[in-house]
C-alpha cells in the first residue's frame, strides 16, 4: 500500500517535471528594464529570447538572472528606444560577442553542417533502405533440390496428421 | 563494394569516436569562444580614473598618446571578483618579463572598494581606468566577466583575449611569444 502510494507519488512528481518542461520559461527580465512602450518592450522580448547569455551559456538573456544577462537587456532596450531596427540590434551583439551569442546560428559555410546535417543523415538512411530492400527483392532463392524436397514434404505430411491444426483450418 | 558497406559502419563509429575522445580531452575549454574583436581596432572609450589628477585611460592614448606604437595588455579586473586575486601577482609578471604596460580597468567597481584592493595587493598597472557601469566592458570589449585579458598591438589592433585569470603558464607558453613578435 505504501509502495503504492509511493509509486503514485514519483508519477506524479514526473508528469509534473514534464509539464514544468512545456510551461512557459520563467522570465528574468525586471519590472524596472520594461519599456513604457509595449510594442518597442515585445520587440526587445522577442530579440532577447534568441541572445544567449554569454555566461550561462544555455539559457537566453530573457531567462537568465546573470548579471550581464540584464546589461545585455537593457542595452538592447537602450538601443531600440534610439530608433535601432531589430536587425541592428543583433549585428551590435554579433560584433561583439560573435555568432556565439545568437541562439539561432545564421546559416553560412561554417554552420552549414549543422543546418543540411541531418537532412543528409535522412537522405542517406533513406538511400540505404531503397539498396536494401531493393536487393532483398531481387534476391532470387535456388530451388530445393531433390533430398530437400523430400524431407519438407515428410514434414509437411507429418504436419497434416495434427489433429489440433486441422482443426483449426491449418494450411497445407 | 560489398566490403565497403561493412565497413562503413565502422568507419562513422571510428570518426565519432574520434570526435567524442577529442571533445573530452581536458585541453579544450568549451566556454573558450574566439572574439570576433581579434584583428579589430580597440573601440573608441574614454575610463575616468581612479582619483582627480590622475590620468584615466582611453582609446586615444593607445593611438595617439602616451601609449602610441606600444604593445599594451588591457586588463579588466574588479575588487569583487575573486579570480582577480588570484591573477594579481602574474600581472607583474607579465608586465615586467614582456616589457609591456599592463593598463587596468576596474569593471563594475567602486572607487573606495578599489583602492582598498590596491592598496592591499600592491599595484601592478602603469595606469587604472574606472568602468563603473561596465559598458566600455561590455560594449567596448566584449567581455563575458572579469577578469579579462586583452593585447594590443603597436597599431591600436586588439590580438588577443584572455577570458578568466591569467596562469603562469599561458604567459609563458602563449603571451610572451607573443608580445615579442607584435614588438619587432
Amino acid at each position: 500500500m505504501i509502495r503504492q502510494i509511493r509509486h503514485g507519488l514519483i508519477a506524479g512528481l514526473v508528469a509534473g517535471a514534464i509539464l514544468a518542461g512545456f510551461a512557459p520559461a520563467s522570465f528574468a527580465v525586471r519590472p524596472d528594464e520594461m519599456l513604457s512602450d509595449p510594442a518597442l518592450e515585445a520587440r526587445a522580448e522577442a530579440i532577447s529570447r534568441d541572445i544567449r547569455c554569454v555566461v550561462c551559456q544555455s539559457q537566453s538573456i530573457e531567462e537568465s538572472d546573470a548579471d550581464i544577462a540584464h546589461d545585455l537587456r537593457v542595452l538592447i532596450r537602450e538601443q531600440l528606444k534610439a530608433g535601432a531596427t531589430d536587425d541592428q540590434v543583433r549585428a551590435f551583439l554579433v560584433a561583439r560577442y560573435g555568432d556565439f551569442v545568437l541562439l539561432k546560428p545564421p546559416f553560412e559555410a561554417k554552420t552549414a553542417l549543422i543546418w543540411i546535417g541531418p537532412f543528409l543523415l535522412l537522405l542517406g538512411a533513406a538511400a540505404g533502405i531503397y539498396v536494401f530492400y531493393r536487393r532483398v527483392g531481387r534476391r532470387e532463392t535456388a530451388p530445393l533440390n531433390a533430398a530437400e524436397q523430400a524431407r519438407l514434404d515428410s514434414f509437411l505430411q507429418a504436419h497434416d496428421d495434427h489433429p489440433d491444426d486441422r482443426s483449426q483450418g491449418g494450411a497445407a | 563494394m560489398r566490403r565497403l558497406l561493412f565497413i562503413l559502419p565502422l568507419i562513422v563509429l571510428a570518426a565519432l569516436t574520434a570526435i567524442f575522445v577529442l571533445g573530452l580531452s581536458p585541453n579544450r575549454d568549451p566556454h573558450a569562444i574566439d572574439s570576433p574583436l581579434i584583428g579589430k581596432p580597440v573601440a573608441a572609450f574614454a575610463a575616468p580614473a581612479l582619483a582627480d589628477g590622475q590620468p584615466g585611460i582611453a582609446d586615444s592614448d593607445l593611438l595617439t598618446g602616451a601609449y602610441k606604437g606600444q604593445v599594451v595588455a588591457i586588463n579588466f579586473f574588479a575588487s569583487w571578483c575573486v579570480p582577480c586575486r588570484a591573477e594579481h601577482p602574474l600581472l607583474k609578471k607579465l608586465s615586467s618579463e614582456a616589457g609591456i604596460p599592463v593598463l587596468g580597468l576596474a569593471w563594475k567597481d567602486k572607487k573606495e572598494a578599489l583602492q582598498g584592493f590596491l592598496d592591499e595587493l600592491g599595484n601592478p598597472y602603469a595606469r587604472v581606468g574606472t568602468d563603473e557601469n561596465g559598458r566600455i566592458g561590455i560594449v567596448g570589449f566584449g567581455i563575458t566577466g572579469v577578469p579579462e585579458t586583452f593585447i594590443i598591438d603597436k597599431q591600436g589592433v586588439i590580438r588577443d583575449r584572455i577570458p578568466g585569470p591569467l596562469s603562469d603558464e599561458l604567459i609563458t607558453t602563449q603571451l610572451l611569444p607573443l608580445i615579442k613578435d607584435l614588438q619587432k
